[in-house]
């Protein structure tokens, strides 16, 4: 019976058919798993040499070029860039003197921790950390990977809780765009990438090691000179007062925190100040071009519980 | 007597090839930060129901915008996660010579605690020794929680974009 119903099961007649369609089906579920570009390559490769279209050498070249992927910053990983940020923030923290203050840090960290859980960058590989600095200075540096710190004069410039989140997502907004790492020379992001790629044991050899301290050492002098001497482009703090306008609004804040907080800043800044005045755009402009994203200044209202939190962690500052 | 139709069998075997493309397939990608966050919903509100850590890796079953929902490898659970924790590539503790020459020359792997690293942190340190740590080690202390983050939106009268 049994062997009645099997040999019914498939008319003879089409089986050669369906022989043909199995493997025909077969194809593309077994291409499906060789993913990568080099494995298409190699496909698109060996078609070209079948069919008469390519030498040898012309193959194995295109193949090459195939594997040679392009080296940038954006290749650091997330840890190799937390590294670089916790050398950026030991320089920083060296050359200021930190705030040392409990209520004032708790409170910051806590405004920015929430701020940046709403950025387009949340998960760095060891989270944002904030830290006030004890200097009458108007500044606020970010290293890589989301440690920021932000002086006593600056925060003396903001009038409100807004204004202070709109500092710190700004310095957030930094941090988002890998604006740190793209000060490091391209030719040491090469040099790094590359010792790394030539590695062959599980630590380094001395030369290795000796090697890519130096460019290590260098990255972090690269990302230093930028943050506290030369500034990032207009571009780079036009894109970050940009991201701060976007984390503001998403979680809750008015961006006219940033206005304001502006606003006093002109006032202050000191021409030939080795701060804000030398490393950013002046308020005024900045002003104008986040207008153009809020519309007309409208004054910040803030309920007076988040004033009193505000004060009661800033008064002093 | 059961006699199946030339037409519905090609129809079985469609479907049946279909099911093992699917298995080969599905994403896979890996945790890229010391911790992560897996949450009910697509948010930074949503409700923390795993943590991760890094080199975990998770299947991907959905994407909306910059989160991704995920499973997590030998657990049912599935939660979301932002995109800015993942990466696809497969992360190698200890790796050895073969490893660094396919992380060399792919895209696929990335090795841990290679490159700028511990070791390189500590002889950057020994070569500047007056470059204090110190205050950084104090910095990453400065946690947060979920629950202070929550409370901090509801005190200060915040409400972020699409609510709690």
């Amino acid at each position: 019976m049994a062997i009645e119903r099997k040999q019914q099961f498939i008319n003879p007649a089409v089986m050669p058919a369906v022989i043909a369609l199995v493997i025909m089906l077969a194809i593309p579920t077994f291409l499906s798993g060789c993913k990568t570009m080099e494995s298409l390559t190699n496909i698109g490769t060996s078609f070209g040499k079948s069919v008469g279209l390519l030498t040898d050498s012309q193959a194995e070249s295109i193949t090459k070029t195939s594997k040679a992927v392009e080296r940038s910053f954006e290749d650091f990983t997330p840890q190799q860039e937390y590294y670089i940020g916790r050398a950026v923030g030991a320089v920083i923290v060296n050359k200021y003197k930190p705030y040392n203050n409990k209520k004032a840090n708790a409170y910051i960290n806590l405004l920015g921790q929430t701020l940046a859980q709403a950025s387009d960058m949340p998960d760095t590989f060891n989270g944002y950390h904030f830290l006030i600095l004890d200097s009458n200075d108007i500044n606020a540096l970010s290293a890589p990977g989301g440690l920021i710190f932000i002086t006593r004069g600056l925060l003396r410039c903001c009038q409100s809780e807004d204004a202070v989140a709109a500092v710190l997502a700004h310095e957030i907004g930094h941090v988002e765009h890998k604006n740190g790492l793209q000060a490091i020379k391209k030719s040491r992001v090469t040099s790094a990438l590359l010792t790394i790629g030539t590695e062959s044991a599980k630590t380094f050899g001395n030369k290795d090691l000796a090697n890519l301290t130096k460019t290590f050492e260098g990255s972090i002098s690269d990302i230093t000179s930028t943050l506290i001497n030369n500034g990032y482009s207009r571009t780079f703090e036009r894109q970050a007062d940009l991201s701060a306008v976007t984390i503001l609004k998403r979680v809750g804040y008015d961006p006219n925190g940033l206005v304001e907080m502006l606003k006093v800043m002109e006032t202050r800044l000191k021409p030939g100040g080795l701060d804000f005045a030398k490393t950013h755009p002046s308020p005024e402009s900045r002003i104008a071009d986040i207008q153009k994203h809020i519309g007309k200044y409208v004054k910040v209202q803030e309920p007076s519980v988040r004033e009193k939190r505000f004060l009661a962690a800033l008064r002093n500052i | 007597m059961i006699k199946l139709k030339p037409s519905f069998m090609i129809f079985l075997l469609i479907g049946l090839n279909a099911f093992p493309a699917f298995a080969v397939e599905q994403k896979m990608m890996s945790i890229q930060v010391k911790k992560g966050e897996i949450r009910s919903t697509p948010s930074f509100l949503g409700v923390v129901v795993a943590r991760v850590s890094y080199g975990d890796r998770v299947y991907v079953r959905e994407e909306k915008g910059p989160w991704v929902k995920v499973r997590m490898t030998g657990h049912n659970s599935e939660g979301w996660i932002h995109n800015s924790a993942l990466t696809v590539k497969k992360i190698v503790f200890n790796a050895g010579a073969a490893d660094v020459q396919t992380s060399a020359s792919s895209n696929e792997l990335a090795l841990a605690g290679k490159g700028f690293s511990k070791q390189v942190e500590n002889e950057f340190k020994e070569q500047n020794p007056k470059i204090n740590y110190a205050w950084v080690n104090r910095m990453e202390k400065f946690v947060v929680s979920e629950k202070q983050i929550k409370q901090f939106l509801k005190e200060g009268k915040l409400t972020p974009e699409g609510g709690f």
